[in-house]
């Protein structure tokens, strides 16, 4: 189907089901019973899911392939934003024309700084891609104000010139940002016997874009062009030897992947108008790398699992405090009860980034596959024991075609 | 002129810190390899070592006060750290507004306990992997440092005073023949630099003048034929680890009176340290130091008000930029050896 091997018919199969279905998946708990705060179904976390999957994707791209470790790509989705809100402020509130420029300039500085970061390789690249990221961020906080506003961030104001469509809304409100008059933020709300699945606009809007984006992502992994990316991991010198130069190659990539962070970073903005300098700090830089290691670098699903993981857990375990976890833990003697949720207390609520790190910490050491081999070595060890087990059938559907 | 030595000073401090972290990191990477992302870290954790001996040195008890009477007429409770009553008050008094330069002596141990465990339980297993996997690992651990330390001692950066006598600031223009009170450079500041080259001198001297240092500088050339020559350098190496951690923490503990330490100021330090040791030269002692003070005292002129209304914005990104030319003009770094890492 669409040029795409069986293998990887399934996973974008499945990856087209968890995106459509999503609103459902993630509202597994009725809305009145203790576990509802789990739900992740709500428009706003919905779309940060699919936006970050597309980030992490395209970072994927560039470090699962050519194993070239970018320690900078935050600075293109925080381009990519500011750039869409400028169109918003300048030409239309319809997000078409701000992705699409978003794309373009996050591309345009991908060449410039690409062009120069790969003449360098290894640790000297991540220094380098970290430098430039740096540069962008300090310049976006001080000197260039009047483009990025500095502290407070670019924001639409009443009194933009926009170009098509007015600069206030009939009744003096600031519009809204929209897809040929569909409101992203427009979302209903339908309740089935207790359960109530939000169908947000801007979530499907994300949706429909991560689809193709992961789309494009699994025919760039199967072209000759990626097996050539593979060939620079494994071997760099051995490719310069049979007379191949590998620059262009990863240039390339190295574009092709900045336009994703800057996708991402476009369909950020279109989903809340708003760009500040902080999207580009290297601790943003960081979080994707987390995302992509954490779901497994160099497979087709694996950064969209990580990054559905860790905005999962960032959201659901950070709400997590002393009274929920009372709650739970109400069966055990009051002694017991205590002691356990003093161990607990500082892995959830506002300490959820160490329980973050260790898990970081234990993917890398144990399985630098990530989420992923962790799949498949569990699938494999159920196929051990009994073949025909349907939980491992599932299982295997995960596994990527690598 | 007045401008240009005020500015050179103010370089001075930032640049010894930049010197101290980097001279670290150039010393794991030089002896064992490996890219540490969790340097910033140590830094930190030295920083929260002067907080820790502080909070120490004030724990107290309350005592009722006959002499003093609060608007009821009811005898004051007065809070009396032990100290107190263990050296009399004056000595007590003495002893915690010295709290930061006996945190020296207190961070020493404590950095390379934690150096040599993080190298032994952790560090040790990833000299076979790839680069980016210790810079990975690395950065997880420093993460989750960072964390706990947020855990213990809050988000809010702490402040930890000098010692007395070193407040105030010193008028360094008179000595040279300028108007008083043009040249004034804090006195910590000018104790921070001179600690800072104590230290670089004392780990230049013992990696040259020991039989330690000399076995470690053979490794750092040839780990094999030391190893094969009967020398149990791995162990030599996780104490040159457990020392880099001490420095970084040394550089830390000094620097909390300048900066009041708070969790996260370990990660902006460790970019800048980075940038600086790739600038002096990956696995180069005397570059990574050059390369501290060159960097610090290039971002504080960058910062002159002379120098930003030409170029906008340089003080912000100077240092990046100087990496920049250097990476790309000149690959082994200021005074990097040919063959290591130039790829």
């Amino acid at each position: 189907m669409f040029g795409l091997g069986k293998k990887d018919t399934t996973v974008f199969v499945v990856v087209i089901i968890l995106a459509l279905c999503a609103p459902f998946i993630l509202n597994p708990f009725p809305t009145g019973s203790s576990l509802a705060q789990f739900n992740a179904g709500y428009p706003d976390l919905m779309q940060r899911f699919v936006i970050f999957g597309i980030f992490a994707i395209g970072f994927n791209l560039l470090f699962g392939l050519t194993g070239y470790l970018s320690f900078g790509h935050a600075a293109f989705l925080g381009m990519g934003s500011y750039a869409a809100v400028w169109m918003f402020k300048l030409l239309s509130m319809n997000v078409i024309p701000a992705i699409v420029l978003s794309m373009i300039v996050a591309g345009l500085f991908a060449v410039m700084i690409g062009y120069v970061s790969l003449r360098r390789s290894g640790i000297y690249f991540s220094i380098l891609t970290l430098a430039f990221a740096q540069m962008s961020y300090n310049l976006a906080y001080s000197v260039l104000t009047p483009i990025t506003n500095g502290e407070t961030g670019l924001q639409i104001t009443l009194d933009d010139p926009r170009i098509l469509g007015a600069s206030a809304t009939a009744d003096g409100g600031i519009p809204v940002t929209n897809l040929f008059g569909l409101e992203m933020r427009h979302f209903t709300t339908v309740d089935v016997a207790g359960w109530s699945f939000n169908f947000s606009v801007g979530y499907y809007l994300c949706a429909v874009i991560m689809i193709l984006a992961f789309y494009v992502a699994i025919r760039i992994f199967r072209s000759p062009f990626g097996m050539m990316l593979r060939a620079i991991k494994s071997n760099q010198q051995r490719l310069y030897y049979t007379g191949l130069n590998a620059r262009p190659y990863t240039l390339a990539v190295f574009v092709i992947s900045g336009m994703y962070a800057g996708l991402a970073g476009g369909l950020m903005a279109s989903m809340d108008p708003l760009a500040g300098p902080e999207r580009m700090q290297w601790t943003a830089s960081g979080e994707v790398v987390l995302m992509t290691i954490l779901g497994g670098a160099g497979t087709l699903i694996g950064p969209v699992l990580g990054a559905g993981f860790i905005k999962y857990f960032e959201n659901i375990f950070s709400k997590i405090n002393d009274g929920v976890l009372h709650g739970w833990f109400a069966f055990l003697p009051d002694g017991l009860e205590n002691f356990v949720i003093a161990i607990l207390h500082p892995f959830v609520g506002k300490g959820w980034h160490l329980t973050l790190g260790l898990m970081f910490m234990l993917v890398v050491i144990f399985l630098p596959g990530g989420l992923v081999e962790g799949g498949q070595r569990i699938s494999k060890a159920l196929k051990r024991n009994k073949p025909e087990d349907s939980g491992a059938a599932r299982k295997a559907n995960h596994e990527p075609a690598e | 002129m007045d401008a240009i030595i005020l500015q050179i000073l103010n370089g001075l401090d930032k640049g010894s810190a930049y010197a101290l972290i980097a001279l670290g990191l150039t010393l794991i990477f030089g002896t064992l390899g490996v890219v540490n992302f969790a340097h910033g870290a140590l830094f930190m954790i030295g920083a929260f070592c002067a907080v820790t001996l502080n909070r120490i040195l004030t724990l107290s008890h309350q005592v009722v006060d006959e002499s003093r009477k609060d608007f009821l007429g009811n005898p004051l409770k007065v809070d009396v750290p032990y100290v107190n009553d263990w050296f009399g008050e004056a000595a007590g008094a003495t002893i915690i507004d010295w709290s930061v330069p006996l945190a020296i002596l207190f961070s020493i141990p404590v950095m390379i306990a934690i150096g040599v465990i993080m190298e032994r339980g952790l560090i040790k297993h990833f000299y076979r992997r790839p680069h980016a996997d210790q810079i990975l690992v690395t950065f997880g651990l420093a993460i989750v440092l960072q964390e706990i330390i947020k855990y213990f001692y809050g988000a809010n950066p702490i402040p930890t005073p000098a010692p007395d006598v070193f407040r105030g600031s010193f008028d360094f223009g008179v000595l040279l023949g300028f108007d008083p009170n043009v040249i004034i450079y804090p006195y910590w500041r000018l104790v921070y630099f001179g600690f800072a080259a104590l230290i670089v001198g004392a780990v230049f001297a013992f990696l040259q003048f020991t039989t330690f240092g000399m076995v470690v500088r053979a490794g750092m050339a040839d780990r094999e034929t030391v190893g094969l020559l009967g020398i149990n350098i791995d162990r030599r190496f996780t104490i040159m680890f457990g020392l880099a951690a001490a420095v970084a923490g040394l550089a830390g503990v000094m620097y909390a009176p300048i900066n009041s330490p708070n969790y996260h100021m370990g990660m902006d330090f460790l970019v800048l340290s980075f940038v600086v040791v790739v600038v002096g030269g990956m696995g180069s002692l005397p570059g990574a130091v050059l390369a501290g003070f060159v960097l610090g005292v290039l971002e504080s002129f960058a910062s002159m008000n002379e120098i930003k209304s030409i170029l906008p914005g340089i003080d912000q990104i100077i240092i990046y930029l100087v990496a920049i030319i250097i990476l790309l003009t000149r690959p082994r770094g200021l005074m990097g050896r040919k063959g290591v890492m130039e790829d």
